[in-house]
């Protein structure tokens, strides 16, 4: 089963959704985006909160968004005097020859002309990518990415490692990984280098690592900066944190290091695993490797975890058989067999690998089916940056 | 049924329990084939996901679990104690914070 069905789109990327992406370039915006969205199905609204500032790391968050290519077309929903302009954007999105349209709220004369506006232009755009079939593409137009959110003991020992198997396996068949998380790659530097396929990458592993934590000292972040829940659940240091969560991508040779910063946003260029430089914050996490054209998601979750997204189904993964019997309503997949001792990890990373072949070709996840919409961008602070010496 | 745990790496000298263990249980320690490893009957209650101590530790020894370091002891530790954040610093960073007991 080594190809998955989606929607090509102009510049050779494949979608597994069809999604129509109203971009609210800042919070200004986000009411009137969000009911123009409502009125066609399969839309979704996005903004996010850090100002209008034409800020680089915000413009290529909400711009890799819009190219993913699980977003077929798109609509720009500005105010109208923000300096982070829907020009800016459209220069970056109309080079992938999906439909892009910009409206600001002022030119249009109010929100009541912009709504009518924006859905004629929404319903136009749904009724054109209705007719289109999904095709058989090789599993080498899949991104993956692998996140980990609200952790325990069993996220280590259960689900990362049967996500890491998928991951291996997905690779073998030419696909991409990506994961991020840096600080929870603390104390991990060592054995992530080692797997470096460059000097380059090697060097760029530990720049971020050892950034990071440079970061949290500057914070007063002490070893034990993990949530309540990972605690109670039996983690008791970072690093302890770290090893567990970084067997979520596998054990493959890692092709790169993916910046997101003011100057780079990388995205993969070739098949293999890559490590996104990224906050360990949930859904901003996310956000962001989908924004660097992952597809799909897979999160596993100890202590149980609602997370969607607004365009890439998000497969939930536990490792812990009580949190699987709690939350079966938000969990896709029960890892939770391996430390019953019911299942073994590569029956687990198995099931998880066709869940994420039949997730591209159109099965709902539980998120998805629940209409869940997560999307965050994450800006690092520019002034922290500056007295840290990291831009 | 006896209570178990598992050690992940044969280098570990931590391993984690299965199910809840209460105290005077005796809990199996299974190493990475299999192997029953040691017998131990924990004098407090361990639970879910929390570790338990392989050897006697000394203030500074390393707390190794995945074949890899994750701390250092930062109190005596006798075999088959419950080790968390009330015996175990981090050996990368600075540590303080909560010191978690019998948490449910």
């Amino acid at each position: 089963m080594a190809q998955f069905y989606g929607y090509e789109r102009p510049d050779g990327t494949v979608g597994v959704r069809n999604h129509l992406l109203v971009l609210s370039t800042m919070d200004c915006s986000y009411e009137p985006a969000k009911k123009i969205a409502e009125q066609v199905e399969g839309s979704v609204a996005i903004t996010q909160t850090y100002g209008c500032r034409d800020d680089a790391m915000l413009i290529h968050n909400l711009a890799g968004t819009a190219l993913n290519p699980n977003v077929a077309g798109v609509l720009i929903l500005g105010l109208g005097c923000e300096t982070l302009t829907g020009d800016i954007l459209m220069e970056k999105i109309e080079p992938s020859g999906k439909p892009v349209f910009n409206l600001t709220i002022q030119e249009e004369g109010g929100t009541i002309k912009t709504h009518a506006k924006g859905v004629r232009i929404l319903q136009k755009m749904k009724q054109d990518i209705a007719e289109q079939k999904r095709e058989a593409f090789p599993l080498s137009k899949l991104i993956l990415a692998v996140e980990c959110g609200g952790s325990d003991a069993s996220s280590g020992l259960a689900a990362n490692p049967a996500v890491g198997v998928a991951a291996d396996k997905l690779i073998e068949d030419g696909g991409t990984v990506m994961f991020g998380e840096t600080q929870e790659m603390t104390g991990t530097q060592h054995i992530l280098a080692n797997r470096a396929v460059n000097k380059e990458t090697s060097d760029a592993i530990y720049d971020i690592i050892e950034t990071q934590m440079a970061r949290q000292k500057a914070m007063g972040i002490s070893s034990r900066w993990m949530s309540k829940g990972n605690i109670d659940g039996g983690l008791t240091t970072i690093e302890e944190k770290s090893l567990g969560a970084v067997v979520k991508g596998g054990t493959k040779p890692i092709q790169g290091v993916l910046y997101n910063n003011w100057d780079r946003f990388d995205t993969p260029k070739k098949p293999g695993l890559y490590l996104m430089d990224g906050p360990g914050w949930d859904v901003p996490s996310v956000t962001h490797m989908v924004a660097a054209g992952a597809q799909v998601v897979c999160f596993t979750s100890g202590r149980g975890s609602t997370t969607g997204h607004a365009i890439a189904p998000v497969i939930k993964i536990t490792g812990n058989p009580t949190t699987y019997a709690n939350m079966s309503d938000n969990i896709d997949i029960n890892a939770g067999t391996i430390l019953d001792g019911a299942e073994s990890l590569s029956s687990v990373g198995g099931r998880i690998h066709d869940m994420i072949v039949k997730t591209a070709n159109g099965r709902q996840t539980k998120a998805e089916a629940l209409g869940y919409q997560d999307y965050i961008v994450f800006r690092r602070s520019r002034e922290a940056e500056h007295l840290l010496g990291h831009c | 049924m006896s209570k178990k745990a598992i050690q992940i790496d044969a280098k570990d000298n931590v391993a984690t329990a299965t199910s809840i263990v209460e105290a005077g249980d005796e809990v199996e320690v299974l190493s990475p084939d299999g192997d029953v490893v040691l017998k131990a009957k924990p004098v407090e209650q361990i639970i879910f996901g929390h570790k338990i101590a392989l050897t006697d530790l000394k203030v500074g020894d390393k707390i190794v679990k995945y074949g890899q370091v994750i701390g250092i002891a930062s109190k005596e530790v006798k075999v088959g104690a419950w080790l968390h954040t009330h015996n175990v610093n981090s050996a990368n960073m600075h540590t303080e914070g909560p010191e978690i007991r019998g948490v449910t």
